[in-house]
């Protein structure tokens, strides 16, 4: 190594660095092996296989959005017809008595995923920006409606179905047990997880990155946009496949939904609200949204909709996602900064939550008019009863809403006060660029 | 001896207009060539047609012998010839550090490898450290290149542009919007990164012009009034008339 | 055969028609605000919505006015609050907030007319037979409908043609990124423009709705077809949006019409295939696979010219 790279170049990360690296994977691994016997129940553990699947395919996905810079609208397709093929092949090995156990099974998805991006990509990447994600749409909505045709082959309404119980045994499992599959799903995603994340440290990871802040200029460095565009497609497409499959292993069945647009919008969702810009930011989506279509639905009739708000209000407010909102404050937790904005937090808090209840208290009253109108008037939403019908209720539904909204807006601005002292200082002391 | 760039009557119009107006010229290796004209002029436009950006509507960009003409952008460019913007052009969310890594990697033969850890690779590093030290930008290695001064990107954009080891340069304005000790400072840093390479150059400031070209072409309208050594350009009446004139009024 | 030309034509035209009612505002959409707005198609479903809800209040005719009045506004508000806002995070975040937007559309027009198919009829004034061609009727409010859209397409070309805001569309459409320059009020015009856009969208919406099916899921199965009409017109181009309209529209049309299939045209299968999935594509008609005829189109017209028809923009 030459002096010049010795002084110039960023150090190479030392032993320590190395080891805590290492550690971190190693302590992810610890922790996937041992969460089952702290949550045991059945119904966790498909919680945690679902998240898995969620955190492959999220991850997937942001190899498109946010390493690439390609917005797409139908990533399900490969999700789905990952899933297709491999119920297909499960029903082909266990009828045949081939000697391969579930846990390779996936990678059947994931190759299928990567041979119909391969194919498919192609002419989607050609174009980037909102051409690539037109056509996405198009090309989802092709594969959707040609899979209800092909009745045989994808089942029609009702979807293909499969026993993941008659393949070869591996150490004695069968993976009947949901814990068993939980398991497989672990390793699946630990492996795709460590995969992905290599991926962004490769020459072509990088190119990525550059295709996405400018591949007008990635052109003058010897790269054609359209090849890194065209691999970035391919991989995404490969763990998209793997994720298909975990899922349809995990259902043992798979059907149009899979494939469909809002499947493709729910990654794009979790993605999104995650937060696009760091490597972890498509796993906290992927646990966030989760948990959040899971609780949302015992809590209020029309989840979906809040779903919808709070993506809108992510893409107004925090176009960072949950991610980029906590990493936002490192500089001020470097500097020792932090301190100074939690006062307005504080205060800002008690509006937003005043304004979001009014919101909350005032939607429900409509729906309660709206999907229900015979109905009781008394009903419960967000484990709260109240009388919809009361005058009651209306004005303090309107109070809380406005005068939320007001007091709010005001203390926001405090917040930003706030901000720009502490970032200043944080970059007096050279921490903040 | 084969020319490095040679232009063969070449014609760019846009619709009905026509901006490049059968422009023939030839840059030897090794020799430093200024385009002067004056705004509109269609210097942009003429790197625009070598670099691969835009297609000619007549007529053919020669590198070393060999037509260029037609080909795509990031073919030009492993070929050896490499560009700057007039308007910056970087990887703006992007440190300095990758910034460059990003444009040394295709000539270090890595093209698009997934196998490999891109902090493993010595060469690359080695190469990205240099331009980093040559360019002066060590200190702001790790800043977004969105976050640079004018002056650094302005830098930083010319770092892009050598890192690949082209030894065909075109620099597009790469001093405009610098105070007088910038421009200085930038002038010395062009001079010592293109040194023993081509390097064609559009610059505004006739003292940089006249202190850093061995051959001059003025361009004007679209067409080519004159080419030819800084003293028989500064010689030239109808140069005079039709573009220094217009500096010293 | 030459009556299912006919009939099959004038179908065609029609829903070709209000496609480029829709797609028309879209373009210009894109060309002044650069980003293309994923809920185009719900202000259509609102338009229709809208539509057959003040239809039951006033009548239809003063619904064909108002429905699109209220779209509009909701628009421009969307506009001025929404768009503008994100517009600094890039056209990612816009287009994302146009996507979520149709979702929570969708959802609240399911909240409040629920998820099955709304009774919105055609007026009784032009429940009637216009003619009758061969032996079948054709509906008057069929032809009102193509009237309307012709009437509206004819607005459109002199308001661009003759009109100072016409000028500056115009303007927008060859030369965009001079839009940042239209000077001060460029913040009222683009809010304008939204409006005006989703506006021509609701219209499509009302008169659509009583002759085709007024459900919550009806921005969704056109949303797609309307953004294959842009791309494959060329994003950014009227005159390719309106050419991509009519083929796209008479593609169609004439497929749902036609009942050949591979199987009718070389006979029986034999046996060894018919029980395999092969047999799915042996048997499949032509109007069995009208649905993926536009998304075929796109990906034919991707592989041949990549930047649309008539587009030469790359975005
Ligand atoms: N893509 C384009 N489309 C239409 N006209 C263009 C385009 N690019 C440049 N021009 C026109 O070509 C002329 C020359 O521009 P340019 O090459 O940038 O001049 P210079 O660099 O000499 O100042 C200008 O009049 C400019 O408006
Ligand atoms: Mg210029």
């Amino acid at each position: 190594m030459s002096e010049i790279t010795v002084s110039a170049a960023p150090p190479l990360p030392a032993a320590a660095e190395k080891f805590k690296f290492y550690g971190l994977w190693l302590a992810a691994a610890i922790v996937l092996l041992l969460l089952p016997r702290i949550f045991g129940s059945g119904g966790s553990l498909t919680t945690f296989s679902l998240i898995g699947i969620s955190i492959i395919f999220s991850l997937s996905y942001n190899i498109l959005l946010g390493q690439t810079g390609m917005l797409s609208f139908g990533h399900a397709v490969y999700y789905g017809l990952g899933g297709f093929l491999v119920i297909h092949a499960i029903n082909i090995l266990s009828a045949n008595k081939l000697p391969i156990p579930l846990p390779v099974v996936p990678l059947i998805g994931g190759l299928t995923g990567l041979a119909f991006a391969a194919l498919l990509g192609w002419v989607s990447t050609q174009r980037s920006g909102t051409a690539f994600a037109m056509i996405s749409l198009g090309v989802a909505e092709l594969i959707a409606s040609s899979a209800l045709i092909l009745r045989t082959f994808f089942g029609g309404e009702a979807g293909i179905s499969a026993n993941r119980t008659k393949l070869l045994k591996l150490f004695g499992w069968n993976f009947g047990p949901q814990i068993q599959i939980y398991y497989l799903v672990a390793a699946w995603t630990l492996i795709a997880v460590i995969a992905m994340y290599a991926l962004t440290r490769t020459p072509l990871g990088r190119m990525c990155n550059a295709v996405r802040d400018n591949p007008e200029r990635v052109q003058f460095v010897g790269y054609n946009p359209h090849v890194v565009r065209y691999l970035a497609f391919c991989f995404s497409g490969f763990f998209a496949g793997i994720a298909g499959a975990l899922a349809a292993i995990n259902f043992e069945i798979a059907n149009s939904a899979y494939l469909g647009a809002v499947q493709s919008g729910t990654v794009l969702f979790a993605t999104y609200i995650g937060g696009i810009g760091f490597f972890i930011g498509p796993i906290v989506g992927a646990i966030f949204v989760t948990f959040l279509s899971l609780g949302l639905s015992d809590l209020t009739q029309v989840w979906q909709l809040y779903f919808g708000l709070i993506f809108i209000a992510v893409v107004l407010f925090a176009p960072g996602g949950i991610t980029g909102l906590l990493m936002m404050h490192r500089p001020l937790l470097k500097a020792g900064t932090l301190s100074r904005m939690l006062p307005s937090y504080a205060i800002a808090l008690l509006p937003t939550l005043a304004m979001i209840a009014g919101g909350i208290l005032s939607l429900e009253t409509i729906v309660h008019y709206t999907v229900n109108p015979g109905d009781d008037s008394h009903i419960k939403a967000f484990g709260v009863s109240f009388d919809a019908a009361s005058p009651y209720i209306w004005a303090m539904a309107a109070i809380l809403l406005i005068g939320g909204y007001l007091v709010a807006r005001k203390t926001w601005t405090w917040v930003g006060h706030a901000w720009d002292d502490a970032t200043s200082v944080a970059r007096e002391k050279g921490i903040a660029p | 001896m084969t020319a490095a760039i040679e232009l063969r009557r070449l014609e760019k119009s846009f619709g009905e207009v026509s901006i490049i107006r059968n422009i023939s010229l030839s840059v030897a290796q090794g020799e430093r060539h200024a385009l002067i004209g004056p705004n509109g002029a269609g210097k942009s436009t003429t790197f625009n047609l070598i670099s691969g950006y835009m297609a000619p509507t007549s007529g053919n960009v020669l590198l070393r012998g060999e037509v260029i003409s037609g080909l795509p952008p990031y073919q030009i460019n492993r070929r050896g010839l490499s560009r700057s913007f007039q308007v910056t052009n970087v990887f703006a969310n992007m440190s300095v550090w990758e910034n460059l890594r990003c444009a040394v990697l295709w000539s270090t033969g890595q093209r698009y490898a997934f196998w490999k850890n891109i902090d493993n690779l010595p060469d690359v590093r080695d190469r990205t450290a240099q331009i980093l030290t040559d360019i002066n930008l060590t200190a702001r290695r790790d800043v977004p290149a969105g976050l640079l001064t004018y002056a650094e990107q302005r830098a930083l954009e010319i770092g892009i542009t050598v890192a690949g080891g082209a030894d065909v340069i075109l620099l597009d304005e790469p001093t405009a919007g610098m105070s007088r000790a910038e421009t200085e400072r930038a002038v010395a840093l062009i001079r010592r990164l293109t040194e023993g390479r081509t390097l064609l150059i559009v610059e505004h400031d006739m003292s940089v012009v006249f202190g850093l070209a061995d051959r001059i072409s003025v361009l004007v309208y679209g067409q080519i009034i004159a080419s030819g050594t800084p003293e028989e350009i500064r010689g030239n009446p109808k140069v005079r008339e039709a573009y220094l004139g217009e500096e010293a009024a | 055969m030459l009556e299912l030309i006919v009939i099959s034509t004038l179908n065609g035209v029609l829903f070709g028609m209000l496609l480029f009612l829709m797609a028309s505002g879209l373009t210009v959409i894109f060309s002044m605000l650069g980003v293309l707005n994923f809920a185009h198609a719900s202000f259509y479903m609102l338009g229709a919505f809208f539509g057959f809800q003040i239809s039951r209040w006033l009548g239809f005719w003063p619904a064909l006015l108002i429905a699109p009045l209220l779209a509009g506004a909701i628009g421009a508000g969307v506009e001025r609050y929404g768009l503008r806002r994100v517009h600094r995070n890039g056209h990612v975040a816009e287009l994302l907030f146009t996507f979520g937007l149709a979702f929570v559309i969708e959802e609240v027009v399911q909240i409040i007319w629920g998820k099955s198919p709304v009774d919105f009829r055609v007026p009784a004034l032009l429940d009637f037979p216009a003619f009758t061609i061969f032996s079948t009727n054709y509906p008057a409010y069929k032809m009102f409908m193509l009237l309307v859209s012709i009437a509206i397409f004819i607005g459109l070309l002199i308001v661009l043609k003759k009109t100072r805001i016409g000028l500056i569309v115009q303007a927008a459409l060859t030369h965009p990124h001079m839009v940042g320059h239209l000077g001060h009020n460029v913040g009222r015009i683009f809010m304008l423009v939204f409006g005006v856009g989703t506006a021509l969208a609701a219209v499509a919406g009302v008169i659509a709705g009583p002759a085709l099916v007024t459900q919550s899921n009806m921005a969704g199965l056109l949303g797609p077809i309307l953004f294959v009409v842009v791309v494959v017109g060329g994003l950014g181009s009227l005159p390719g949006a309106f050419v991509a309209s009519l083929l796209i529209g008479l593609v169609q049309t004439f497929a749902v019409s036609m009942n050949g299939s591979l199987s009718g045209a070389f006979g029986p299968l034999s046996p060894a295939y018919a029980s395999t999935w092969l047999a799915d594509i042996w048997g499949v008609t032509v109007a069995q696979i009208a649905p993926i005829m536009p998304y075929v189109l796109l990906v034919l017209i991707l592989i041949l010219r990549p930047m649309g028809l008539l587009g030469t923009r790359d975005t």
